[in-house]
C-alpha cells in the first residue's frame, strides 16, 4: 500500500504510523455528568468499523512529519483521498 | 459412524468405499430454537456443546461461505493458556482442559499436540514480567515454568543466544501448550453437532436480524427468512457489521494479521517458540512447514490480505531469532481478519436486544479458545446467564471501567 502524502508524494506505507479512526471527536467535558460520561464512553470505545470508505489518522514520521487524514477503503486497500489533518474541519 | 481402530480396519478391507460424509450439509428449516450466525470454530463449538452438554438440539449454524473457511482456516494453530489477568485465565484454562480431552469427546482426530509453548525473554524487565505471569498462572492451577538461559539452551540449542540487541536470557514455558490441526477442529465439532441433530447450513449469509418490540425473532438470509427463539452472533472479524444489523456499535475494530508457511522441512522445531522482543512466533506443522507470524498490519482492514512491509518485518524477527531458517523458502502468506476489541479481551454476553447474544472481540487469539468459547457461549444461550469462567467478559465492562487490559495498551486496538 502506498499513501500519496500531500507534501512528499506517493510513499510506502512503512513510512507512516496509524493512530486510529478520525471520526471520534473529544466531547465537551462540561455539562451534565451522566451525559458527559456516556459521550466519553462513546468517544473512547465505540467505533463504526465500516467495511467501506473510512477516514483514519496517519502520521508521516519518516517524511514530512505531518498528521494526515486518509480516506481509504479497508476492504480493498484503495486510498481515496488524503488531506493534512490540520486543514480538516472538525467533523 | 463412530471412528475406531475397527472402523479403520473394516474400511481398509472394504477398499475405503464405506466412509460416510463427516457431517450433513443441511438445508435451512423455517424455524429453530437457536440460530448461530457464523460457521467458524466458535460457532460450531457452540452448537456442539449446546447439543451435547445442554440438550438443545433444534439448532442451526448459518455460514455465509463454507464451514471453517474464515479465521478457522487462517491461523497458526497454537493452543495455550498462558494468560495473566484473573478475568482471562479461567476461560483459557477451561479451553485448555477441553483441548486435552477433545478428541475422545467428539471422536475425531484433531491432532492436538502438547508440544510446549515457550515465550523467550531478553531483558531483566521482561524476565520479571514473565515471572509475574508464571506466578499468576500457577495461582490459578495452570502449569508454568520459568527457564533460565541454560534451560532454554537445552530445549533449543539452535537459537541465536548472542544476538547483539536481544540476547536470549531465558523463557517462560507452558509445557501443556502446543498446536492442533485447525481444519480438523472445525470438522470434528461440525460432525459432533450434526450427529446430534444440529443443522449446519453453508452458503447462507445473514442479511438482516429481525427485531420485534426489542426482542429478536429471527434472521433474514440469502436462503430466506429463518425464525429463531434465540440468536447467537459468532462472526469474528465481521462482528461490527453483523451487530450493526441489530443497531449496535461495538468497542471493536477489524485488522488483518498475516502469517506464513515455509516449504516442508525435516523436523527442526519441536514446540512453539515466541520472540517477545521482536514479536515473532513459530512452530512446525506435522507436514514439515514452518508456520510463523508476528504483528498486526497496524491499521484497520477487512481485506484478508496484508502488505509486504509486515512480511519483511516478521522475517527479520525470524532471522534474528534463528538464523538457521534463513534459506527456507516461504510457500505462501495469508491474512486473517482480527476482531480487535478495545482492551484486547473477548466479549461474551447478552446484548440490549432480548434473546440476542454476542461472542466477539477475540483479537488474534481466538483459535486456542475455540472449545472454551463454545462451551461458555452455549451455557449463556441455554441458561441465559454467564458461565462462571466468563463472568468478567461482559459487554458493559468498558462503560463500567472494568476493562481486562491484558497487554496494558488501553483503548488502542491496533496495539493489542
Amino acid at each position: 500500500m502506498r499513501i500519496p502524502c500531500p507534501y512528499c508524494g506517493s510513499r510506502d506505507v512503512s513510512e507512516f504510523s496509524y493512530l486510529g479512526d478520525a471520526a471520534p471527536q473529544r466531547p465537551d467535558p462540561s455539562g451534565d455528568a451522566s451525559s458527559v460520561e456516556a459521550a466519553f464512553f462513546d468517544y473512547v470505545y465505540l467505533r463504526d468499523n465500516p467495511a467501506g470508505p473510512h477516514r483514519g489518522l496517519w502520521y508521516h514520521g519518516a517524511g514530512c512529519r505531518n498528521w494526515l487524514v486518509v480516506r481509504r477503503n479497508p476492504s480493498t486497500h484503495e486510498i481515496l483521498e488524503v488531506a493534512l489533518a490540520a486543514k480538516e474541519p472538525a467533523a | 459412524m463412530r471412528y475406531s481402530l475397527f472402523s479403520l480396519l473394516g474400511n481398509t478391507l472394504g477398499g475405503h468405499k464405506g466412509w460416510k460424509p463427516t457431517w450433513r450439509d443441511a438445508a435451512p428449516k423455517p424455524a429453530y430454537d437457536v440460530v448461530i450466525i457464523g460457521g467458524g470454530g466458535h460457532g460450531l463449538a457452540t452448537a456442539y456443546y449446546l447439543a451435547s452438554r445442554y440438550g438443545v438440539r433444534n439448532v442451526a449454524v448459518l455460514e455465509k461461505g463454507w464451514i471453517g473457511g474464515g479465521n478457522m482456516g487462517r491461523n497458526t494453530t497454537i493452543i495455550r493458556s498462558n494468560y495473566l489477568l484473573p478475568g482471562n485465565i479461567p476461560l483459557y484454562e477451561l479451553s485448555m482442559k477441553l483441548w486435552e480431552g477433545l478428541e475422545q469427546d467428539f471422536n475425531y482426530n484433531a491432532m492436538v499436540s502438547q508440544r510446549g509453548v515457550l515465550n523467550l525473554y531478553h531483558s531483566d524487565a521482561q524476565r520479571d514480567a514473565y515471572a509475574r505471569r508464571g506466578n499468576a498462572m500457577r495461582l490459578h492451577g495452570v502449569d508454568a515454568e520459568l527457564l533460565d538461559r541454560d534451560g532454554v539452551r537445552k530445549l533449543y540449542p539452535f537459537l541465536n543466544f548472542d544476538d547483539a540487541r536481544f540476547p536470549i536470557q531465558g523463557g517462560l514455558l507452558q509445557a501443556r501448550g502446543g498446536t492442533a490441526r485447525h481444519d480438523a477442529v472445525a470438522w470434528g465439532f461440525a460432525r459432533g453437532a450434526s450427529d446430534r441433530g444440529v443443522d449446519i447450513v453453508q452458503n447462507c449469509e445473514v442479511t438482516g436480524i429481525t427485531i420485534v418490540n426489542g426482542r429478536v425473532t429471527g434472521v433474514e438470509t440469502t436462503r430466506g427468512p429463518i425464525a429463531a427463539g434465540k440468536v447467537g452472533i459468532a462472526v469474528a472479524g465481521s462482528s461490527s457489521r453483523v451487530a450493526a444489523m441489530a443497531g449496535m456499535r461495538l468497542p471493536i475494530e477489524s485488522f488483518v494479521l498475516q502469517a506464513m508457511v515455509s516449504e516442508g522441512l525435516k523436523p527442526i522445531i519441536p514446540g512453539v517458540i515466541t520472540f517477545g522482543a521482536g514479536h515473532f512466533y513459530i512452530s512446525q506443522s506435522d507436514k514439515g512447514g514452518l508456520v510463523f507470524g508476528g504483528d498486526l498490519d497496524g491499521y484497520n482492514s477487512y481485506a484478508q490480505r496484508g502488505n509486504l512491509p509486515t512480511v519483511e518485518d516478521i522475517c527479520e524477527g525470524g532471522m534474528a531469532l534463528m538464523p538457521a531458517i534463513g534459506r527456507a523458502r516461504i510457500l505462501r502468506t495469508w491474512a486473517g481478519l482480527c476482531d480487535m476489541s478495545m482492551d484486547g479481551s473477548p466479549i461474551i454476553d447478552r446484548t440490549p436486544t432480548q434473546n440476542l447474544y454476542l461472542n466477539a472481540g477475540w483479537n488474534y487469539g481466538g483459535f486456542k479458545a475455540t472449545p472454551g468459547s463454545g462451551l461458555v457461549f452455549a451455557h449463556l444461550l441455554a441458561r441465559d446467564e454467564p458461565h462462571p469462567a466468563a463472568v468478567e467478559l461482559r459487554l458493559d465492562r468498558f462503560a463500567r471501567g472494568a476493562v481486562i487490559d491484558e497487554k496494558g495498551q488501553g483503548a488502542q486496538p491496533n496495539l493489542h
